[in-house]
């Protein structure tokens, strides 16, 4: 991308046929030359929009009809491409169709220049795309699917009569509420399985020999498949030429800006570092842990081991709120030793993976601190395991007797429990947080462990404010409704190059509600 | 008898490492016909020495530099880990990020602690013939579906030589997979879920997917012995109460203490839900509970094939799966029988023999094994490599001849 003065008219832009479906993988980058201001101001929009999606995604169901409504409203708002009736022939005359797919391309693009430079980012970044391009594929009409296929050269198979009819049964059982009409309708298309990846994990569709028999409504996930891998690769490649791109100061405050904005703390950095002892590990777990830490904490101390799964999210949760490597050495160590390990063994086996979570083994990265989407969508608890998130992965009848077991209200306990019941596990985490402090309304948004943690210690030792650049995420659009807004403090970069209107945009964007 | 074995394992590994592991077949098969270039060397594996000492990113240019190195070293515990971009060996050397695993073959573990909170004739590392049918369970569901469902045809299934079975899928495909691939293949056949906050942790509802169908038929013919009689599952209260706790409020209100054993297993509910109550509590009881990791991770190590167990001292030998029934972990070989095996006389035959044998790479092997229990595995193994080989050739020919066809 080149970047000057004037902003050009695209009707004789050779990229006509590019925006010929409202709907794109992003595979061809923009090759026109756009104005400053246009550059800052289709990033910010997206951003708006991705973050929309993400507290859509976090307090609905994705498919549920209000999402959708919801999710629509806003990409009109912001003016993007969305189902359209209008036909493809005649969108290059149509020149708001065509700016709104312009727009959806170049913002993109810029995006992947804010995110491709870390791992968090590059995984918040492909997730909203991704839920925004289900959305979007989901709301086309069957033809407009069909074209959105052929365009993209997704060519898979379809099954003959004959076969369809030796497997109606399984094919039947394979997909929810499919009854012999449906399969009979329907075409079915004849997969490899790594092509079908999400579909197979959840068994939502039929496997033999090594392919997928995939239903033509379900084809939005191999899509969707195709698109993350599509997407991955693209930003290891983007991170690579990044260093150009930030060399240039007209953009660099702004892309900083924009990557720092929504993600807020990853605890990498500890704070605190020794500021907490080990004799108040016991006591701080029953008042400021969250309670997958206060569960850990306890399985330790009673069988006097963990495993694998336990000790990483325990482990480098321990590191987040300040245990120096040597404080968590002795902490571990002690335990450790109480039970069936003797000290030769703990210093050869689980030594090593202490220090490797601290950074001094191995590849020597510095392991982050476990968020709470982390802890809730990955390795999920196994026979044996005490790691994972109480409220996505307990019993409700056992969440139920664990609260009752720490004093929580059995009105506070019903509304934790319908909110899991719904899904919502951070918001649970959040009511038990208000619950176990004595407050009505936590003012900040859970995402992560380590937060839990200083939110908690802030409260109840009168709170010593640490200025950070950017605090914790706003709190989405709850399903009660309760309009709360918190401003987080925040101190916008330092660069003067960005018009001071658009970074003002961005900060007002994270404090209106 | 594991404080007897670990005493003896330095005097006995040199023994078996020079005269028995099967260092032809092995290499044969880690080589996959030579069809990519530098495949054998490029190939991670991790020894675990005296002393728990544990050594990563060994490799070797050849069969010869294996042999010398074991030989050397005597591991206690030898380990397969992933074909990488450079010899692992040289890590150090390669520049950082460029250093990739590139290939495994796709693994499965299957541990019999994952089984505790279900079998009442042990825990922990223990095992024995009546909780053993768990793992012929396993192995039969996981065989299917990897064959039948997925189109995998080189399956080795080993005995781990202590409390578990591993499989080594080892076709192209599955060597190529990616991770988010194996771990889609380990969720697609995961159904028990769950850690100790878990009481029920299998939950069915329609429709019922064709996999499941299969699974459960193989856990039907099962059940009965392994549960109601080997385990005697509704022969105590406390038993009683875990299976009770896996039954869903409005079945229980019907029956009566009594009557629960009648209710469960044979009741067919009669209302508009769909119950799968006793279906449900089969598979908790006895589907194949897996390590998701172990088989997601490109990079993850595996411990191989004919390594002996250092706790146990038995050798981890393949599991022919047609005499599956008759399998039985404690009539697997361990390293002192068979060393002892060797110190026999020979007879005259045996002697005329290994003088007729002569190793295909020029050296004189008296294939020592064959005189010793270890014979039959390491001629299952023998078999599968081979079986591999006739297919990539079948494969080699059937692309030629469509060149040909131009």
């Amino acid at each position: 991308m080149l970047f000057g003065g004037r902003k050009k008219k695209g009707v004789e832009n050779p990229q006509t046929e590019l925006y010929g479906h409202c709907l794109q993988l992003y595979t061809q980058p923009p090759l026109e030359n756009i104005s400053l201001v246009e550059f800052e101001q289709f990033a910010v929009d997206r951003m708006k929009l991705l973050k929309t999606v993400e507290n859509l995604g976090v307090t609905h169901i994705k498919t549920s009809e209000d999402y959708s409504k919801k999710l629509h409203a806003e990409i009109s708002s912001l003016n993007f491409p969305h189902r359209t009736e209008v036909s493809t022939f005649i969108v290059p005359a149509v020149a708001s169709e065509y700016e709104k797919r312009r727009k959806d391309h170049i913002s993109h693009f810029i995006l992947r220049l804010a995110y491709c430079q870390t791992e968090d980012l590059r995984r918040w970044f492909i997730q909203q795309e991704m839920d925004l391009f289900r959305h979007r594929f989901n709301d086309l009409s069957p033809k407009s699917k069909s074209d959105f296929l052929h365009r993209n050269s997704l060519q898979y198979e379809t099954i003959s009569v004959e076969e369809k009819k030796s497997l109606m049964e399984k094919l039947i059982n394979s997909s929810y509420a499919f009854s012999g009409c449906t399969v009979e309708e329907q075409d079915f298309y004849k997969v490899p399985f790594q092509d079908a990846l999400d579909l197979v994990r959840m068994r939502k569709v039929f496997v033999k020999d090594g392919f997928a028999y995939v239903p033509h409504q379900d084809i939005v996930t191999i899509v969707l498949n195709d698109y993350r891998t599509r997407l991955s690769k693209a930003l290891a490649l983007t991170a690579r030429s990044l260093p150009v791109v930030q060399s240039d100061e007209r953009l660099q405050p702004l892309l900083s800006h924009l990557s720092h904005a929504y993600v807020g703390q990853d605890y990498s950095i500890q704070k605190n570092i020794g500021k907490i002892s080990l004799e108040q590990i016991d006591s701080l777990s029953t008042k400021s842990f969250p309670p997958c830490m206060r569960q850990l904490h306890k399985a330790l101390r009673d069988s006097h081991h963990l495993r694998h799964g336990g000790r990483m999210q325990y482990g480098l949760f321990l590191k987040g709120i300040g245990l120096t490597l040597d404080q968590a050495l002795q902490f571990w160590r002690a335990e450790f030793l109480r039970g069936k390990v003797d000290a030769d063994k703990f210093d050869k086996a689980y030594a090593y993976s202490i220090r490797h979570m601290f950074g001094k083994e191995g590849k020597r990265t510095d392991y982050t601190p476990y968020s709470c989407m982390k802890v809730i969508l990955s390795n999920p608890p196994s026979q044996g395991d005490h790691h994972g998130c109480p409220f996505r992965h307990s019993d409700p009848e056992l969440l139920k007797q664990k609260l009752q077991s720490y004093k929580i209200s059995s009105g506070g306990i019903n509304q934790i429990l319908e909110l899991v019941k719904g899904m919502h596990y951070q918001l649970a985490c959040q009511k038990y947080f208000e619950l176990t402090h004595s407050i009505d309304d936590a003012g900040f948004s859970l995402n992560h462990p380590n937060q839990y943690f200083s939110e908690s210690q802030k409260l109840l030792t009168g709170g010593k404010e640490v200025k950070r650049e950017l605090d914790s995420p706003r709190r989405p659009h709850a399903a009660a409704g309760s309009e709360n807004s918190k401003a987080p403090p925040e101190t916008p970069s330092s660069s003067n190059r960005v018009p001071q209107e658009v970074m003002d945009d961005l900060d007002s964007f994270f404090q209106e509600e | 008898a594991e404080t007897v074995t670990a005493a003896c394992l330095p005097e006995l590994l040199p023994l078996y490492y020079r005269r028995l592991f099967p260092f032809s077949q092995y290499h044969r098969w880690l080589s996959y016909g030579g069809v990519t270039k530098n495949y054998f060397q490029n190939r991670e594996f991790s020894f675990t020495l005296k002393d728990d000492i544990y050594v990563r990113y060994q490799s070797f240019s050849n069969q010869n530099e294996l042999e010398k190195e074991i030989q050397k070293m005597n591991p206690y515990k030898i380990d397969i880990g992933a074909v990488y971009s450079h010899r692992p060996n040289q890590h150090n050397t390669v520049k950082s990020g460029t250093f990739q695993a590139l290939e495994k073959e796709l693994v499965f573990d299957i541990d019999m602690t994952d089984y505790d909170d279900v079998r009442r004739c042990c825990s922990s590392a223990d095992i024995c013939t009546k909780c053993w049918i768990l793992m012929t369970i396993a192995i039969r569901i996981i065989d299917r579906a990897l064959r039948e469902d997925f189109g995998f045809r080189h399956l080795l299934w080993v005995y781990s030589g202590r409390r578990g079975v591993h499989c080594w899928v080892c076709d192209e495909a599955a060597r190529k997979l990616s991770v988010a691939a194996r771990s889609a293949v380990a969720e697609y056949l995961t159904l028990v879920k769950g850690g100790e906050e878990t009481v029920k942790k299998v939950q069915l509802s329609d429709p019922v997917h064709p996999f499941i169908k299969e699974s459960l038929a193989v856990v039907r013919r099962y059940f009965t012995d392994y549960a109601l009689v080997g385990q005697d599952i509704m022969g105590s209260k406390e038993s009683m109460d875990k299976v009770v706790a896996l039954v869903p409020d409005d079945i229980l209100a019907l029956c009566s203490f009594i009557l629960l054993y009648v209710c469960i297993f044979s009741y067919q509910a009669s209302s508009k839900k769909s119950y799968y109550t006793e279906e449900e509590i089969m598979l908790q009881y006895c589907y194949p509970r897996l390590d998701v990791n172990v088989s997601k991770g490109v990079n993850h190590l595996l411990k191989s094939p004919f390594s002996v167990h250092p706790k146990t001292g038995r050798i981890s030998v393949p599991i022919d799966l047609r005499e599956l029934g008759q399998f039985n972990p404690f009539d697997v070989p361990t390293i002192s029988l068979i060393c002892k095996e060797l110190d026999r006389p020979r007879t005259a035959e045996e002697e005329e023999a290994s003088v007729r044998e002569r190793d295909p790479d020029g050296g004189e092997i008296f294939s020592d094994y064959k005189r010793t229990s270890l014979a039959k595995y390491v001629k299952l193994f023998d078999q599968f490599v081979e079986e591999m080989e006739r297919s990539r050739k079948g494969e080699l020919l059937r692309r030629t001849d469509l060149q040909k066809d131009f």
